[in-house]
């Protein structure tokens, strides 16, 4: 099978890559440009460890084509923090919160958590529970992701 | 595997109809990666759709309907205020369907060529009266989106055809609609039922309904018998229990690792029961 | 630490301190299983029987060997011959043999230079199968005509007579049970089911290995015992046990379900054959659900006699359970876990393991207690509602204590039961108002904990901050529990201590992180690694002031002069025993190898309000508290995600997980689809409340925290849905067509 030639932007910084195109987004991700922060769980979109945006989009990396990249601008866990390594404020509420146990969902769950404060800076349980259905967590109850999340949107909201 | 990007779907139904093994059309991709994942679905071709101009867009037709771009996902459609206004049964369907992040990708028109009788964003089209446009090979034509559906995991579409947009009609006053379906879980499950109501009212007297129901036929299911019998009424208590014993009447279901067949007919009566209610609210302009 | 210090107030243990490994978490930095490659490095794919049970007749490779970037194909015949008992056991479930024993059962592998050629050769491998008859229920495996899964296996304890799936019999007990039967007011029997469910790590078995013609090899796996890796494939594979170096990745979840090997040694073989290249081998969800082990489906009987007042004078168990086509499902735990919480004159425990054409159990958290919980803890509930006594008050009238014998045999030491149980009674959410078709339910829930093989070292650096290795990957935040304790007990920062977790080459056997143990038995091994390293620091400060090294101690992390006669010197600082450490001796450390004694149980109960549809059988959970006896929180805020852990697993159990088997015996719900474990959305924040009663064992009194949370929730939700619903659900998952079946069955009668 020949390789197709795709050239996007990943975290702000251009890149390319050669993909086939049955591979996905998230296997060029990993095994193309070294970002292995995007999980495989499933493969099947089905528990969201392999979260990015696509085009400011929340999407499941394992269900999008590599070649479907070209042009688009990914982003990724690696680039949630900023450039000096200073954290996002999820990123330090997850922690402070202990949200996070074996850690293999948490990528996922704060870019999907990135996407849902962007667009509802001030959600409720309820809201931040039904917008993360998608991402999996088998280790916490989810009860500190969601309480580590609020307490970043009024962090951000009093910041802003 | 060879990936295609066609700028018109004519380029789109040339390279289906000339292709000799399996044909995929990627719109979404959240059904046919999914296939591919498992090595159920293995394409030799696959042409994405989402090069074609328009397919992104959601449009007022000259009549006051919708028109919908088969690349246009379910986030988006959730995020349009009008079209929700409007058909706001047709939405909520399609926001059901998967995580936040399949919502980022999944589209009505991947939904409907799916062909699983579980589609949720199904019922409330067919309830809505929605029309498709295919495209092959020869031209196009516009038809009631039931009749794409022809069993689990096919279509009518012949090889070479495919969906080019998805036509809702004018919404006019008084109506409303709304779908629920029955998971075990809150979120992120197949359908075990799904129930979509859309009527008008006359007064608190419903003038006309459809009524469609998922999961519980080979194929999503018109079912008159249901909207007859809530016709002509203000849906009162008498009205709703015609309604649950109609849906239920029609279910043909199967019994599957999902849910028995004797409990998807019982639950096809009360999803029938739930919807109406809601669709009979939004028809009074109250939100719900 | 003496008993007295157990009161005693901490420093650091007990403070919520940030992980150390938690930055690496948060930025996508840490590096997992599936996250590691190396120059030249191959990838697998492996063909798994689609049968629940077939003799396999031939495997033609020849078109997948044709292949471009196919350099090796693998099968049983690749395998050393002549293993015997468990190894055999896992030689056969990394690889089948004669016959395919379950639905996934791997029948060959394939190494090719990309993941893509190697899928595609391993769809053109050809395996031809002559079908066998299958059984994956319990019951049916049972009886004397089910299909025979492996003749002649079952052990010297089983009874003539028996169906040939029976391979073990257990029967144990004590005091009389007839006239404890007798004594009672009320003698209830109920039969209980529960299905097997999956662990549900979020990610899949992932390893990369490399393994020479000279039979040194290396492996970087994601596993929760690197050491039984190493020994699992050596053994598999015909291996000496020390030329394998296995190094553990973090590690994306367990629950008990990596610590045994499934597809590790099917690298290592492919290594070998394609010439010592490293083999990348990764599981889609698919071959998780199919071919890495569930726990156990179970079928209990449970007999109690009760008088009016709630006391119980006697109880009988049956349990049967199935651990797939191998001997070893978890019914000797189940047992033990049975009656635990109860005071019981008489008692008696029969157990049975089964084989089923299922793929091998592992285990899964507190393995057996969850479905012992089950039946036990909902007949105690069914007799209390039928006695009309308060189900917490029934429990603290038979709660044991310190000093009562178990259920099981052994006396308790010091346990925590009835402070759990006050602890629950006075909770607010035992207060709050129910509405219609809402109910509350309530369940206990016993693990008794583990200690194992344990080796800890520790090493001071030139400037006085310390390492410490540990053997057992770091699954919740143990890094940070290991690292509070060597600080307190060092009496320096938590900052200036590393915890590693290290591989096979850099300390000796450690038994995987399982039974609860990692905080228990690390702590206990790193005191004493650190007693080792305290002693030489104060032979340096003694030799240093020219004293005796037994008139110096460590206080505050310094060597000082035990009391006035020792001399007049200012305390010498760890820093400053460091930084001389080269001209007063060499290194510093300390380390521990052995079996750390003086386990805990714990015991925990769960409160949960649901609400069911009545219409649609779906079940809601309103609210959910966990009370358990910690011993002592190192880390309280992962103490509590133990137990919001375990509760949210044991919900999924309870509502909507299991294995769903069609008549063609193939799993048909291996995806996370179907199998459906719990989402954000289906939970409500999970209430939690550590009590301590302090485990005289432990230097800093912990008893273990992770299992025993995942027992209530099963009955717990039960007996909630039978107070919402006035039926009683005695099969698991109650799926929502079970539920309104139920439910249905009761307005018709």
């Amino acid at each position: 099978m020949s390789k197709i030639h795709v050239t996007t932007t990943v975290n702000g910084d251009p890149v390319e890559f050669l993909a086939d195109p049955r591979e996905t987004l998230l296997d060029a991700l990993r095994d193309r440009l070294g970002l292995t922060g995007s999980k495989e769980g499933c493969g099947t979109g089905d528990c969201g460890a392999c979260s990015v945006l696509l085009d400011g989009r929340l999407v499941s990396s394992c269900l999008v084509l590599g070649v479907e990249a070209e042009g688009k601008r990914v982003d990724t866990i690696e680039g949630l923090a900023e450039a000096d390594g200073t954290l996002h404020p999820l990123q330090r509420k997850f922690l402070e919160h202990a949200a996070l146990q074996c850690g293999f969902c948490t990528p996922g769950i704060l870019v999907a958590s990135k996407a849902l404060l962007a667009k509802n800076p001030d959600p409720t349980e309820e809201e931040v529970r039904y917008w993360l259905a998608g991402n999996l967590c088998r280790c916490t109850g989810y009860d500190k992701i969601v309480r580590a999340v609020i307490d970043a949107a009024a962090e951000m909201r009093g910041a802003a | 595997m060879r990936y295609h990007t066609p700028q018109t779907f004519e380029d789109a139904a040339r390279i289906a109809a000339g292709a000799a093994g399996v044909t995929r059309f990627l719109a979404g991709g959240t059904d046919v990666l999914v296939q591919m994942r498992s090595g159920l679905v293995l394409p030799d071709d696959m042409i994405d759709l989402k090069h074609i101009p328009g397919v992104r867009d959601i449009a007022r037709t000259a009549d006051g309907g919708w028109r919908i771009g088969v690349a246009v996902s379910g986030a988006e459609l959730g995020e349009h205020a009008a079209l929700k206004a409007d058909w706001p049964g047709v939405v909520e369907a399609m926001e059901l369907i998967g995580s936040t992040q399949v919502q980022g990708r999944a589209t009505l028109t991947g939904n409907l060529c799916n062909g699983s009788p579980a589609a949720d964003s199904v019922p409330g089209l067919v309830a809505a009266g929605a029309m498709v446009t295919v495209t092959g090979p020869s031209g196009s034509r516009d038809v009631a989106v039931e009749t794409i559906p022809a069993g689990p995991g096919k279509t009518a579409l012949a090889p070479g055809e495919l969906i080019s947009a998805i036509t809702l009609p004018p919404r006019g006053a008084h109506g409303g609609d709304a779908y629920l379906r029955f998971i075990p879980r809150t979120e992120m499950d197949i359908a075990v039922v799904g129930c979509a109501v859309n009527l008008v009212l006359d007064g608190d007297q419903i003038a006309s309904a459809r009524v469609a129901l998922g999961a519980v036929a080979p194929t999503v299911i018109l079912v008159p018998e249901a909207a007859a019998a809530i016709t002509g009424t203000a849906l009162d208590a008498a009205a709703l229990e015609a309604l649950a014993g109609a849906a239920s009447a029609a279910a043909r279901p199967i019994s599957d690792k999902r849910g028995t067949a004797d409990f998807r007919t019982e639950v096809a009566g009360v999803l029938a029961r739930r919807v109406a209610e809601i669709a009979y609210a939004r028809a009074k302009g109250h939100a719900k | 630490m003496a008993k007295d210090e157990m009161t005693r107030e901490f420093k650091l243990v007990g403070t919520r301190a940030l992980r150390p490994d938690g930055l690496d978490k948060v930025t996508g930095r840490a590096r997992y299983g599936a996250d590691f490659a190396l120059p030249g490095m191959l990838w697998g794919a492996v063909v798994r029987s689609p049968h629940a049970h077939a003799r396999i007749v031939g495997i033609d490779a020849a078109k997948a060997l044709a292949l471009d970037g196919v350099k090796a194909v693998v099968t049983r015949a690749d395998f050393p011959a002549g293993l015997t008992g468990s190894d055999w056991d896992i030689q056969e479930n990394v690889m089948a043999g004669e016959v395919a024993l379950y639905d996934g059962h791997a029948v060959a592998a394939v190494a090719a230079t990309s993941a893509l050629i190697a899928q595609e050769a391993a769809r053109l491998i050809e395996v031809s199968y002559d079908l066998l008859p299958h059984v994956t229920d319990v019951d049916a495996a049972m009886r004397p005509d089910a299909p025979a899964i492996r003749p002649g296996s079952a052990d010297h304890t089983v009874p003539d007579g028996m169906s040939p799936n029976v391979v073990s019999y257990i029967e144990y007990g004590r005091g009389d049970l007839d006239a404890g039967f007798a004594e009672a007011d009320i003698v209830r029997e109920q039969t209980y089911k529960s299905e097997a469910t999956h662990q549900g790590y979020i990610e899949p078995q992932a390893c990369v290995g490399q393994l020479g013609a000279d039979g040194k090899g290396e492996m970087w796996v994601t596993t929760q015992g690197q050491w039984y890796v190493r020994r699992d494939c050596a053994n598999v594979l015909g291996l000496d046990v020390a030329q394998l170096r296995v190094t553990p990745s973090e590690i994306g979840g367990g629950f008990g379900g990596k610590t045994t090997v499934f597809m590790e040694p099917l690298a290592l073989a492919l290594s070998r054959k394609a010439g010592g290249k490293p083999v990348k081998l990764v599981m889609s969800r698919a071959e998780v659900l199919r071919a890495t082990g569930p726990t156990a489906s179970a079928s209990m009987d449970v007999k109690i006699g009760m008088k009016k007042d709630g006391t119980m004078t006697a109880g009988r168990v049956e349990f049967r359970m199935q651990g797939g086509a191998f001997p070893g499902s978890p019914v000797p735990d189940a047992l033990k876990c049975a009656f635990a919480p109860y005071k019981l004159p008489a008692v008696l425990h029969i157990g049975y393991d089964v084989l089923a054409n299922r793929p091998k159990a592992a285990a899964y958290r507190a393995p057996g207690a969850p479905m012992a919980a089950f039946a036990v803890e909902s007949l105690v509930d069914e007799m209390a509602r039928e006695l009309g006594l308060d189900p917490l008050e029934l429990r603290q009238k038979n709660a044991v204590e310190e000093g009562d014998q178990s259920s099981y045999g052994p006396k308790f030491r010091k346990i925590g039961l009835k402070e759990v149980l006050a602890a629950a009674r006075a909770h607010p959410n035992l207060a709050a108002p129910l509405g219609p078709n809402q109910g509350r339910g309530i369940a206990t829930g016993y693990w008794s904990n583990y200690n194992g093989d344990t080796a800890v070292s520790m090493a001071v650096a030139e400037d006085g901050t310390v390492q410490v290795s540990v053997g057992t990957p770091d699954i919740g935040g143990s890094r940070a529990s290991i690292g509070l304790m060597v600080a307190e007990y060092l009496g320096i920062p938590y900052e200036s201590v590393r915890v590693n977790v290290v591989e096979t080459g850099a300390l000796a056997i450690n038994e995987p992180t399982h039974g609860s143990r990692a905080t228990f038995a690390n702590g206990k091994a790193a005191v004493a690694a650190c007693d080792q390293a305290i002693k030489e620091m104060c032979r340096r400060a003694a030799a240093d002031w020219g004293i005796d090294a037994e008139a110096v101690e460590w206080i505050d992390g310094a060597a000082q002069p035990a009391g006035p006669n020792a001399g007049k010197f200012p305390p010498m600082s760890l820093a400053e025993i460091a930084g001389r450490m080269s001209d007063s001796g060499g290194p510093i450390a300390g380390h521990f190898e052995g079996i750390p004694r003086g386990v805990g149980a714990s015991f925990g109960t769960h409160v949960v309000d649901v609400e069911v549809d009545p219409e649609t059988g779906r079940t809601t959970i309103l609210r959910y508290l966990v009370v358990q006896d910690a011993g002592r929180a190192i880390q309280p805020a992962y103490v509590e995600g133990q137990y919001q852990g375990g509760a949210a697993q044991g919900i999924g159990w309870a509502l909507n997980e299991g294995y769903v088997y069609g008549a063609d015996g193939r799993l048909q719900n291996a995806t996370f689809l179907d199998y459906r474990i719990p989402v954000a959305s289906d939970l409500p924040m999970i209430d939690t409340v550590i009590v301590e009663v302090p485990n005289p064992g432990h230097p800093f009194g912990v008893r273990g925290v992770g299992e025993t949370g995942i027992a209530p929730p099963l009955p717990a939700v039960a007996n909630a849905v039978a107070a919402a619903t006035g039926v009683r659900l005695r099969e698991l998952p109650m799926s929502p067509p079970k539920v309104l079946e139920a439910i249905r069955g009761r307005r018709d009668g």
